[in-house]
């Protein structure tokens, strides 16, 4: 019985790049990314499209900015902010109004004390809207 | 001027037209455009940003004396069409963002569009006002009222013209039917109905009536932890009033009947690619979610765009696509890092041309693809300040994905992936297109001669 002899020595790959051997493991560059994934986040559950995924999706209630923190236990970013309650959103938008670009003139003619304000005299609402710069 | 009608298919020259929006490079997040849609006729093109703003182009009518050049948009109207709110039972904040603008036909002089953003659909509509009446007997020139006892004569008001004005006013408001975000509005082809669809209902509603509307889908489990799927997207069929469809996050589409039942849990056709299960991988379910369905213009076919590729299914045939096309393959060794930097999420839009021959949809680094369906040949241009010259015709990009990289090529580790192309128009009948970039809006149109 002849047995055929492969070419077992590794030197065989050299000249090849470590991704290639990856690939080779996986034979999918999607299983060399899930295995450098896995690598970084041990405890990554096992379900990516599972319920936990879509319940932070489901209850996405911020802008959607990426956060700077880092991904939780589950490998994903936590999204949701939630506020105590009112309050608290407001103290919070505040804070981000004072820290935003100034608003254009939004001290115009503001009407207080001598006499109850009327629809016209009030300031626009939102005037420190800024219009589309689309439309500019 | 329609491509792929008759014996010659040209492939189609892209030049640049027109870029609106500043070239500052500190965006402001309010400025991003998150939806783009040309109306009917083409002549209306409309923008919502994440400030929940709505902009309007119009079309200038062709001058003779510029054969070359073709009618330009410019400014119509802009309006706040939403504006951020607090939902105090859940003291979540509710953004303001346009998630999609829909437009109606056109059927009297006014233009009215569907606005959205995660809760609530508006029914704008947007007016000419270029007269104006004068010479009224109980109010003054100001409009302050008029002493009646001084009032000695009677005149007959009338019309005088006026500057052009365009008013923007909110006609319908559709508030507190979601609980969970709306990612799609469709008006139905009866010009009567449209539905809006988070991600486990869909809805259908009356334009005349807000404050009623019917759940035509509802994919909710009694046990939230048996969630497995959420609806990505939704659309009426362009011609038959009953049939919609509905895209989902795990890559299939279902097809429903209104006339089956009033609830259209059970769908009439189910489209699901089968897929290979050696294949699967962590990232699987992620990339095959559909973040896009559109109907051709013909009814026939639908579009559905995953993560990397676009896919067009033949409506008689549910069990694969007709044709899949892919949109940057080379990004499959890179799922780690864009899971990482949340980019695997990214929603991509897919539009078709006016006469279904080419599908269009956007990339990373500006990029964005064509795909004719006829020839099989595929381009990918870019949207970019450098290539703005008036009429500059666009040179078609290339990503090489590994070894020698030529002059023109651009390397995948060299791309950005913050400048994202999610939302395209495509003129419903001509060569020109609409292409956001994160705040920009690029407008293209084919060679003239």
């Amino acid at each position: 019985m002849s047995q055929k002899q492969e070419e077992e020595n590794p030197a065989e790959e050299t000249g090849e790049e470590k991704q290639d051997t990856q690939e080779k493991e996986g034979m999918l560059p999607e299983r060399a990314e899930e295995a450098k994934l896995k690598a970084k986040y041990p405890s990554l559950g096992q379900k990516p499209g599972g319920s936990d995924f879509l319940m932070k999706r489901l209850q996405k209630g911020v802008r959607g900015t990426i956060s700077s923190e880092p991904k939780g236990a589950l490998g994903m970013r936590s999204v949701e902010q939630k506020y105590f309650d009112s309050g608290d959103y407001n103290m919070a938008k505040a804070k981000m109004k004072n820290k935003q670009l100034p608003s254009a003139g939004p001290d115009k003619n503001l009407v207080t004390g001598d006499h109850i304000p009327t629809p016209q005299d009030l300031p626009q609402r939102k005037s420190s809207l800024v219009t589309s710069k689309l439309a500019g | 001027m329609i491509p792929g009608i008759g014996a010659f298919t040209r492939d189609i020259l892209w030049c640049f037209s027109q870029v609106k929006g500043t070239m500052e490079t500190g965006t402001t997040e309010a400025d991003i455009i998150s939806t783009v849609e040309f109306n009917h006729t083409g002549e209306l093109l409309a923008t919502g940003d994440k400030g929940g703003r709505v902009v309007i182009f119009q079309r200038e009518q062709e001058s003779k004396n510029q054969v070359h050049r073709r009618g330009e948009y410019n400014v119509y109207s802009t309006f706040q069409s939403h504006e951020p709110e607090f939902d105090y039972l859940k003291s979540l904040e509710i953004e303001e963002k346009i998630n999609k603008i829909r437009w109606l036909p056109q059927q009297n002089a006014a233009y009215f569009l569907l606005s959205t953003n995660d809760k609530t659909v508006k029914l704008w509509k947007v007016s000419e006002r270029d007269k104006r009446p004068e010479g009224y007997n109980l109010k003054d020139e100001e409009g302050r009222l008029r002493d009646p006892a001084t009032i000695t004569t009677l005149r007959v008001p009338v019309l005088r013209p006026m500057d052009l004005m365009v008013e923007a006013t909110p006609r319908r408001v559709f508030a507190n039917a979601h609980t969970y975000h709306i990612n799609s509005i469709s008006v139905n082809s009866d010009y009567e109905t449209y539905m809006s669809a988070d991600d486990l209902r869909i809805n259908l509603w009356n334009f005349e009536i807000t404050n009623q509307s019917f759940n035509i889908v509802d994919i909710k489990p009694a046990n939230m932890e048996e969630l497995t799927e959420v609806i990505t997207a939704a659309e009426f069929h362009p011609h038959h009033c009953n049939t919609f469809v509905y895209s989902s996050s795990k890559g299939t589409i279902r097809l429903c009947d209104m006339r089956a039942s009033a609830l259209c849990d059970r769908h009439t056709k189910f489209f699901e690619e089968p897929e290979d299960p050696s294949n699967r991988s962590f990232f699987s379910e992620i990339i095959s979610s559909i973040s896009d369905v559109k109907f051709s213009h013909s009814g026939r076919y639908i579009m559905t765009r995953d993560y990397l590729t676009v896919k067009v299914w033949d409506l008689n045939m549910e069990n694969r696509p007709i044709e899949t096309y892919q949109v940057h393959d080379y990004l499959r060794s890179k799922l780690c890092s864009l899971y990482e930097n949340d980019c695997i999420f990214d929603k991509f839009e897919c539009v078709w041309n006016g006469s279904d021959s080419v599908i269009m949809t956007g990339s990373y680094n500006n990029f964005f693809r064509m795909f004719d369906r006829n020839t099989k040949r595929d381009v990918t241009l870019e949207a970019s300040r450098e290539n703005s010259k008036p009429r500059a015709i666009l040179k078609p990009r290339k990503v090489c994905v590994g070894g020698k990289r030529r002059k023109d090529e651009i390397s995948v580790d060299s791309l950005d992936f913050s400048k994202k192309i999610l939302h395209t128009a495509w003129h419903p009948s001509e060569n020109i297109i609409a292409v956001a970039a994160t705040n920009n809006l690029y407008i293209f149109q084919d060679k003239v001669n």
